[in-house]
């Protein structure tokens, strides 16, 4: 399947709309699900740490 | 043992999976012919059919863990449970807006009660009732078992979606890939949307590692070997 030139790629015979809202709110939703769980890491591994040094001082 | 292996092995999935999709993509839309009736929508399928698949295999995955968490009181079962629900729903949640994107032109409508659409739903609200139920219980171990029952019980769903098609005369187009018989569809077409099934596969397995990992951090906080992360000692 070869498109002539990238306006026709995206007009995707017409149906633009709806395969790139597709493509798109996939795009969106996948990125989202993995920049949340990054966040969500970086709160873990801080608690974590907050309680190392917590059970630190309560050692000393 | 278990969460410095699964760290190793993410970042393998996810380039597998960044691959894959490039190259189910470039076969799905510069490979794949048009098609007789639906022009180039039909190309919403590479996107359709791999979303859908996934979000009831993952539910089955989820199921199991699950069933193992309770039978043998495992937590890291019971966390890999929890680790699936999201990436499950999130399937589901595409699998019904790209259906309703590619129903639109094609049935003239976004929703139809239909067999299939309609149990597609339900299994996005068992995802949802149970995460919902996981984060309202607010004993782990305790949560871990009530989101095991209603996992479990919600398994039944399952073939009721897939087998919707044959049961009851839907809208929605009968199963053209099945085990048994030959696929009634284009070489290009099917290998594109293999690829892009493998590649959501990839995807699952490293998202839900990376988030089983999280759930360890979160909930192991009484165990020392945390400590000795290198990422908390830093």
């Amino acid at each position: 399947m070869n498109w002539t030139s990238p306006a026709e790629f995206f007009a995707m015979g017409g149906y633009g709309q709806y395969v790139w809202g597709s493509f798109g709110v996939a795009l969106v939703v996948l990125c989202a699900e993995w920049l949340l769980l990054r966040q969500r890491r970086q709160a873990a591994l801080s608690q974590v740490k907050r309680q190392l040094i917590l059970r630190e001082e309560e050692s000393r | 043992m278990f969460y410095p292996l699964a760290g190793k092995l993410i970042p393998w999935f996810a380039v597998a999976a960044a691959m894959l999709t490039i190259i189910g993509m470039y076969v799905g839309f510069f490979m794949a012919p048009t098609d007789a009736q639906q022009g180039e929508g039909y190309r919403i399928i590479f996107l359709h059919v791999p979303v859908s698949w996934m979000s009831m295999f993952i539910y089955l995955v989820m199921a199991f863990w699950a069933a193992i968490g309770l039978a043998f009181n495992n937590r890291l079962a019971a966390m890999m449970a929890s680790a699936l629900a999201p990436t499950g729903a999130m399937f589901t949640f595409l699998s019904l807006w790209t259906g309703a994107l590619w129903g639109k032109p094609m049935w003239g409508t976004w929703w139809v009660w239909d067999a299939r659409l309609t149990s597609e739903l339900i299994l996005l609200f068992l995802y949802i009732g149970f995460m919902a139920l996981q984060s309202a219980v607010d004993e782990p171990r305790r949560a871990d078992k009530a989101g095991a029952v209603l996992a479990l019980v919600g398994v039944v769903n399952i073939p009721i979606i897939y087998f919707s098609v044959q049961w009851w005369n839907t809208l929605h187009q009968g199963a053209s890939v099945s085990l048994t018989q030959a696929p009634s569809m284009a070489a290009l077409m099917l290998i594109g949307m293999l690829l892009m099934a493998l590649a959501s596969w990839m995807y699952t397995v490293a998202i839900v590692l990376m988030r089983v990992r999280c759930i360890i951090l979160e909930r192991e906080q009484h165990a020392g070997w945390l400590d000795e992360l290198k990422e908390v000692k830093q």
